[in-house]
């Protein structure tokens, strides 16, 4: 599976999915005992896989897909980059300011062999999707009787 | 380190909202709101939110967002690491009567929204020259 390169684990996906109710119940109660339920890096990730490949998802709002890096070498994605919020002008007062800016790293471990050649990715309404294709030799196969 | 790093921040969950009809979470988006002298502008994060999916509603003086996003899980996903839960955005404003509600514009780009709300006219500050 996954492995972290911080003592933090991250919370792996619920089975028991109720839409959601169970999980934020259990979550609510093990934010009182335990650390926070992800890396703390950002951005933060969420993994899936298929059969042939692995699917990478983050939310990047704002960024474009000329401040971003992306790069598969071994089992490892690392994705980095900047998120720059424009300076605005003409002595602008802030009431808030929740958006952060700044400087990125993230990397995570994917098991089994990578087809770094054929990765993907799409940066669309601040998500980004990165499909990475499991190599050959990694791919369930079924072995007929004979 | 001289440089910021971008902190990872868990996405604010809105709970007790007694409205809410539809399942699923419900998150309120990081907002920068700033004045100048034409008006007020409003930058809100909403990753997965396309203008199709977008409702901004102005209602008694209470300027609502509600984005709502669309799941594109492929077939035969299976879910290894989740480190955030996606669901709609909603965010609501209570605007003070200086704004001119007729010439709110909105622009989406890139998952980030931009409210422009103009002053009216006899609220923007003027110099008055003496004859």
């Amino acid at each position: 599976m996954i492995l972290k390169r911080l003592q933090h684990l991250p919370r792996w996906a619920d089975p028991f999915d109720d839409g959601g109710q169970w999980r934020q119940l259990m979550g609510d109660i093990g934010r009182k005992f335990y650390d926070e339920p992800h890396a703390g890096v950002f951005p933060l990730l969420n993994v899936a896989a298929t059969q042939d490949h692995y699917i990478v998802r983050a939310e990047l709002p704002g960024i474009k897909k000329e401040e971003l890096d992306i790069t598969v070498s071994g089992n490892n994605l690392t994705l980095s980059g900047e998120r720059k919020i424009m300076a605005e002008n003409n002595g602008a007062r802030y009431h808030r300011r929740e958006r952060e800016a700044g400087k990125f790293s993230r990397a995570v471990s994917l098991q089994g062999p990578l087809d770094a050649e054929h990765v993907t990715a799409s940066l669309k309404h601040g998500i980004l999707k990165v499909v990475i294709p499991k190599a050959e030799e990694a791919k369930p196969r079924k072995i007929s009787i004979l | 380190m001289t440089e910021t790093e971008i902190r990872a921040k868990e996405k604010k969950e809105v709970t007790g909202q007694a409205e809410q009809t539809k399942p699923g979470p419900v998150f309120t988006p990081n907002v920068d709101i700033f004045e100048t002298e034409a008006g007020l502008t409003i930058l809100a994060d909403l990753p997965g939110v396309t203008a199709e999916n977008l409702d901004i509603d102005l209602h008694d003086d209470v300027l609502s967002i509600i984005g709502n996003i669309m799941e594109d899980n492929e077939p035969g996903e299976n879910l290894l690491l989740k480190e955030y839960e996606t669901g709609r955005y909603i965010r609501k404003f209570t605007l003070s009567d200086v704004i001119d509600q007729e010439k709110i514009k909105a622009d989406l780009d890139d998952g980030v929204l931009r409210l422009t709300l103009p002053k009216i006219e006899k609220a923007k500050p003027r110099k008055i020259t003496v004859n």
